[in-house]
């Protein structure tokens, strides 16, 4: 029986198998931030042990830093510490880091594929359950924890029990103005936050290969958010395009043989997946969240739903106690709910093609007089490569704040958060109570949702838009 | 990690069930960036009582806490072991453990003894009555002996055999895997050299 692509890359790196004990995986990258590293090396130190392989290592700065002002000290001296234990871990250790101010700095899961180090059939780990972004490489990527962290940093291995495989196959073709965050907002909201539970999921199918890479990091980013492990997409000529010329991507004779070996990282005719789910892209239209879990969706052009509707008493309880928090009223058409914010940025949504995709719906156009619009890159990269391409002046044409690269208002850990009962509209992955800002209410959208939201001050889509006059 | 066969130290009597986790550390202490340094923030809202235990000068320098039914409950913060490691505890007496905080106490090295409840009544009497009350707990023999001549607590305590193992020997999984160093650097040897690094050469 043939193998499946979790399967091989999986077996390419078991250093050691025995029975009744995990195997144990060697680790291709590991990337570090400063948010769940600090006790990792602080064990090492405490043990004598040094990082086994520094140059399998990479670290950036993103969670703690504040995204205007980022040439000044941080101003909150609990994340400035965090920070700059991570400056000094990274010295002592020989690690590589990009702090706030170098070009490279930016939100991990954007540094690690913007820089080529993210290639396919890679083993990549990081203190970071986003970390399944990486998986559209076709590498084996998922988030570990920091006793997990110095386990790698001591020996480049991590012991694992060998998951399950799961196919999610999209046939058909997205519609017009249907993003891969629909595609994966729906899949959410149709199995549950915990249907993925215990796999390694690979998506697959023509709706898939048509994807671009953003596109596909943004589909694995959410793996995480239905309880999987990670998730893969097979790598194809777009990866490599994708990947070649890039700074830490290989060059010469080793691209060949890194392409060849590439090319052998799919799953075979006769493998067999131990659960399938299939979908039909072609049936897909704008989705949003109206809930506090991404498993909480809706059509943007339904209403908002009452507890009768789930069947399930527990669903019934976790909608009554959603809608409560987040202020909605059942039946409320989604399209009149009034945001005051609108976030366009994260490892969800943070890379230039979404910066491209926002500013081609604001050209010409104005953020409504009561709403807010951040724009904020994944990385200094993705920052500059908008300002040489002209976007940001459309975005502050348009009245939108454009901001400096690290995960901002994703995670209410840096200034950049919602205010109490504030509502925004968000290009990130996850509304759970808080997130944004103590008592802020978040509803996951697309990046065109966003953009015409901020236009209209109410969630809509870009077919909501009145058309630019001239 | 260090080796733990037997350890003889001044025993500590906590008289509550259920200590959770977020008694033993509350959470406004996890913002820390280290692995150590914890001890001041052990059982703080307690600490707060003059009479509390660990305020009193007699077991001031106590290494063996003798804990109620139901000890570590609650999150899963490992912060709570290194609390109990950093303030000087080495090993942890009581009927019942909550299954994440024993684990978390085997990867970090801290011995989660667990006995009979009589046993547990009889060392808080033992304390009690004696000044300075110590406690020996032999990982080998996998018992725990206080007191002596014919009013002498020994009994057998219990710990599985993988943790009892791993503790005897000092290793973490981090030991462990280091272990492995030949099988680990022969399929580093065997790595293409197409791999990607983040260091020059
Ligand atoms: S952008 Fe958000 S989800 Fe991504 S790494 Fe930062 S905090 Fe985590």
């Amino acid at each position: 029986m043939g193998k499946t692509l979790a399967e091989k890359i999986w077996d390419e790196h078991v250093v050691r198998s025995a029975e009744g004990e995990p195997d144990l995986l060697y680790i291709d990258l590991h990337l570090i931030h400063e948010v769940t590293s600090p006790q990792a090396f602080d064990g090492l130190r405490l043990t004598n042990r040094r990082v086994r392989r520094p140059d399998l290592t990479l670290a950036t700065e993103d969670h703690n830093v504040p995204t205007l002002d980022w040439d000044l000290p941080i101003a909150d001296p609990v994340s400035r510490t965090q920070v700059e234990t991570l400056r000094k871990n990274a010295a002592e250790f020989g690690v590589r880091l990009h702090p706030l101010g170098d070009i490279e700095q930016g939100i991990v899961h954007v540094v690690g594929p913007q820089l080529g180090l993210t290639q396919p059939g890679m083993t990549i780990v990081c203190g970071d359950s986003h970390t399944s972004t990486h998986g559209a490489f076709g590498a084996l990527a998922f988030g570990i924890g920091t006793s997990e962290v110095e386990h790698v940093l001591a020996t480049q291995t991590l012991p694992q029990a060998r998951p399950k495989t799961m196919a999610v196959t999209v046939n058909g073709t997205l519609p017009d103005g249907v993003t891969a965050k629909d595609l994966v907002l729906t899949l959410i909201t149709n199995t549950g936050t915990g249907g993925g539970q215990g796999y390694v999921v690979e998506y697959r199918g023509e709706a898939i290969e048509a994807l671009s890479m953003e596109a596909r990091m943004t589909v694995c980013n959410m793996s995480i958010e239905w309880g999987a492990k990670a998730g893969l997409i097979a790598p194809d000529q777009t990866t490599f395009d994708y990947i070649e010329g890039r700074p830490e991507a290989p060059s010469g004779a080793d691209w060949e043989a890194a392409v060849a070996h590439w090319k052998g990282l799919v799953t075979d005719a006769d493998a067999e997946f131990d659960a399938e789910i299939v979908l039909d892209a072609s049936t897909m239209t704008p989705f949003v969240t109206w809930g506090t879990n991404p498993g909480q969706g809706a059509p943007l052009a339904a209403t908002v739903p009452a507890p009768a509707d789930f069947d399930s008493p527990t669903e019934a309880l976790a909608c009554e106690k959603a809608l409560d928090y987040m202020g909605l009223t059942a039946g409320t058409p989604l399209r009149d709910i009034k945001v005051d914010t609108v976030f366009v940025g994260s490892c969800t949504n943070g890379r230039i093609e979404d910066l491209r995709l926002a500013a081609s719906i604001l050209q010409g156009r104005s953020v409504a007089a009561d709403t807010r619009l951040l724009v904020v890159p994944g990385s200094v990269r993705v920052r500059m490569q908008a300002e040489a391409e002209g976007l940001h002046e459309i975005f502050t044409a348009a009245g939108a704040e454009w901001r400096g690269a690290g995960c901002s208002m994703c995670l209410g850990m840096n200034p950049d958060q919602l205010a109490p009962g504030e509502r925004s509209a968000s290009t990130s992955n996850r509304n759970f109570e808080g997130r944004q800002g103590k008592g802020g209410r978040t509803h996951l959208v697309s990046v065109p949702v966003a953009a015409a939201t901020a236009v209209r001050g109410t969630l809509s889509s870009p077919a909501d838009l009145d058309p630019v006059a001239g | 990690m260090e080796q733990f066969h037997t350890h003889t130290g001044l025993a500590v009597p906590l008289k509550r069930s259920n200590v959770d986790t977020d008694q033993i550390i509350p959470a406004v202490y996890l913002k820390r960036v280290t692995r150590s340094g914890f001890e001041d923030g052990l059982f703080a809202a307690w600490r707060n009582d003059p009479e509390f235990v660990l305020n009193q000068e007699r077991f001031s320098g106590g290494s063996v806490l003798v804990a109620g039914p139901d000890f570590g409950t609650g999150s899963s913060r490992e912060h709570a072991v290194w609390a109990l490691q950093n303030y000087g505890f080495k090993v942890v007496i009581s009927s019942r453990f909550a299954d994440i905080f024993r684990g978390n106490s085997g990867k970090a090295g801290l011995v989660a003894a667990q006995v009979d409840e009589k046993v547990v009544s009889r060392l808080w009497d033992y304390i009690d009555t004696t000044p300075g009350a110590e406690i020996t707990v032999d990982l080998v023999s996998r018992t725990i002996t206080a007191g002596d001549g014919p009013d002498q607590i020994h009994d057998s305590f219990d710990i599985d055999d993988y943790t009892r193992w791993r503790l005897l020997e000092g290793l973490d999984d981090i030991g462990i895997t280091l272990g492995h160093e030949a099988e680990i650097a022969s399929f580093e040897a065997g790595r293409p050299s197409w791999k990607p690094v983040t260091l020059p050469g």
